[in-house]
């Protein structure tokens, strides 16, 4: 159990540290980067949540899709050694009070409220139960959403090819 | 429960991670880091989603499946973000929020 403990404090710790460092970091490739830590140490909490599969679309799908992505368009749109300035201090300001008491308020309501942890067996999330899921209906089935988010994939897909593509000029 | 972790810790986990996520939305000027401090909040909520989950409802699946409808969000958004981005440097040689104040072209 202590183990345990010690793992988790070491991702959360990371989590918080990098995401921090993601919105403050005055270096747009280096937040890039710090933002994949962040993805890569959620993905180690599914993992320790007994959520493996999830973890695993964390890591392909977020760590490998979505911060190459994000990679690409800084390389496009930006030097790689150009430092932001220095947010304005009113706007810091503003931010950081919205953070600090947002987290506060938060934190405060959470310690207070009795979460009771529930003894049911905890069900085995493998494979076969997931995709069993996706494509049953009624009680514990999930084919509509699954229908919809493929209807929406497909859109997205279609609109960010149309308005990334090259206007011809005449 | 299983992990032997309090199911608060994860949650100021998630709370800290989506403040600084907020943190950077109100501060940050350029729109790559924008949608970068958006990808943050909706990781700390799929992180709630599945502590929830795991700890008080172990027997059921909504929130493993809510979670991985989020990502599935998350992709389609950040895809279509990043081709709107592209095309507002093309036309303003700038992804900067605020040099880009026209709607027309």
């Amino acid at each position: 159990m202590l183990g345990n403990q010690i793992i988790f404090i070491v991702f959360s710790a990371m989590i918080v540290i990098f995401s921090i460092l993601t919105v403050t970091s005055r270096r747009i490739l280096r937040a890039a980067v710090f933002l994949l830590f962040v993805l890569i140490a959620t993905s180690a909490l599914y993992f320790m949540l007994n959520y493996q599969f999830l973890a695993a679309v964390q890591l392909t799908l977020y760590a490998g899709g979505i911060v190459v992505l994000i990679i690409f368009s800084v390389l496009l749109t930006s030097h790689i050694d150009e430092k932001f300035e220095s947010p304005a201090l009113l706007k810091k300001v503003y931010g950081a009070i919205a953070a600090i008491f947002g987290s506060i308020l938060v934190i405060t309501t959470l310690l207070n409220h009795p979460f009771v942890a529930s003894t049911d067996v905890p069900k085995d999330v493998n494979m076969d139960l997931i995709g069993k899921s996706l494509i049953s209906w009624g009680e514990q089935g999930y084919a509509l959403p699954f229908e919809l988010i493929s209807i929406l994939l497909l859109a997205a897909m279609i609109a960010a090819i149309v308005v990334a593509k090259k206007i011809k000029t005449k | 429960m299983n992990t032997g972790i309090p199911i608060e810790y994860f949650l100021v986990t998630a709370t800290l991670m989506f403040f600084a996520g907020v943190y950077g939305f109100v501060t940050r000027k350029n729109l790559i880091t924008m949608l970068m401090s958006v990808e943050l909040m909706l990781n700390a909520v799929n992180i709630n989603f599945l502590v929830f989950n795991r700890y008080l409802f172990p027997g059921q699946l909504e929130g493993h499946f809510f979670s991985l409808f989020v990502i599935a969000v998350a992709a389609a958004e950040a895809a279509v973000a990043i081709a709107l981005i592209i095309n507002i440097y093309r036309n303003f040689q700038s992804i900067d929020v605020e040099k880009t104040d026209e709607m027309k072209f």
